[in-house]
């Protein structure tokens, strides 16, 4: 049984390589952050894993605040991206480009 | 043997199970990002499969955890992972498509029947 978790535990090591290869290989910025968010779902993983495969429950903890983290700094990266700015809440700027008639797609 | 060592075998065979199939999952997807030829095909593999591997390893390290606070918890991250992983890919693919970024179609393109005709023919 352990060893079979630590085998789990390679497996996702390994598509978490793939994933940073892709990451620096990517030739688009999507390319980039999808690699990044995928990347930080398998860390999630590899935290639940190593937490069942060492016996450290805190490990856990961890994965859930890495989840947390991961989803946010990808929506904090593409809302940098379009708009170029992270001082404007995103409700308030659909709302101003649509006042100002640029809301056209 | 007893019912119980029944059970606790029957829960370590379920639990190797579902982290086996979300394993290949995982590294299914992870081939696909890393050799499909443009960004949609990529989202693709990485969106579809992340979100059913990730919960099948979850399924099986719930079944083989040993008291409840730890099997609640990793159900929370379990949700968490089901709600965010496909907002986040939605979230992507949206950003690529308003930026204007097109589907790479090279690779699908019909040949031109002359063409086609020319390319199989006797040489």
């Amino acid at each position: 049984m352990h060893f079979l978790i630590f085998l789990v535990a390679i497996g996702v090591a390994v598509a978490m390589a793939i994933m940073l290869a892709r990451l620096f290989a990517g030739p688009t910025l999507y390319d980039r952050v999808l690699a990044a968010n995928s990347f930080g779902t398998k860390t999630v993983l590899f935290l639940l894993v190593f937490a069942a495969l060492v016996g450290r429950q805190d490990a856990i903890d961890i994965a859930l605040l890495y989840a947390l983290i991961n989803f946010v700094a990808t929506i904090a990266i593409l809302k940098f991206f379009r708009y170029r700015s992270l001082e404007i809440a995103l409700a308030q700027m659909s709302l101003r480009k649509a006042l100002d008639g640029e809301y056209e797609k | 043997m007893s019912a119980a060592e029944i059970f606790q075998h029957a829960r370590d065979v379920f639990a190797i199970g579902a982290m086996a199939v979300g394993l290949v999952f995982v590294i299914a997807g992870a081939t696909g990002v890393m050799r499909l030829p443009d960004f949609y095909t990529r989202m693709h593999a990485a969106g579809v499969t992340d979100t059913l591997g990730a919960e099948l390893i979850i399924v099986g390290l719930i079944a083989q955890a040993g008291d409840w606070q730890t099997a609640a918890k990793l159900a929370l991250v379990g949700l968490l992972l089901f709600l965010t992983s496909p907002t986040a890919t939605h979230a992507i693919a949206n950003a690529a498509h308003r930026s204007g970024l097109k589907p790479d179609l090279s690779h699908f393109k019909p040949k031109h029947p002359a063409d086609a005709a020319s390319s199989e023919g006797p040489k």
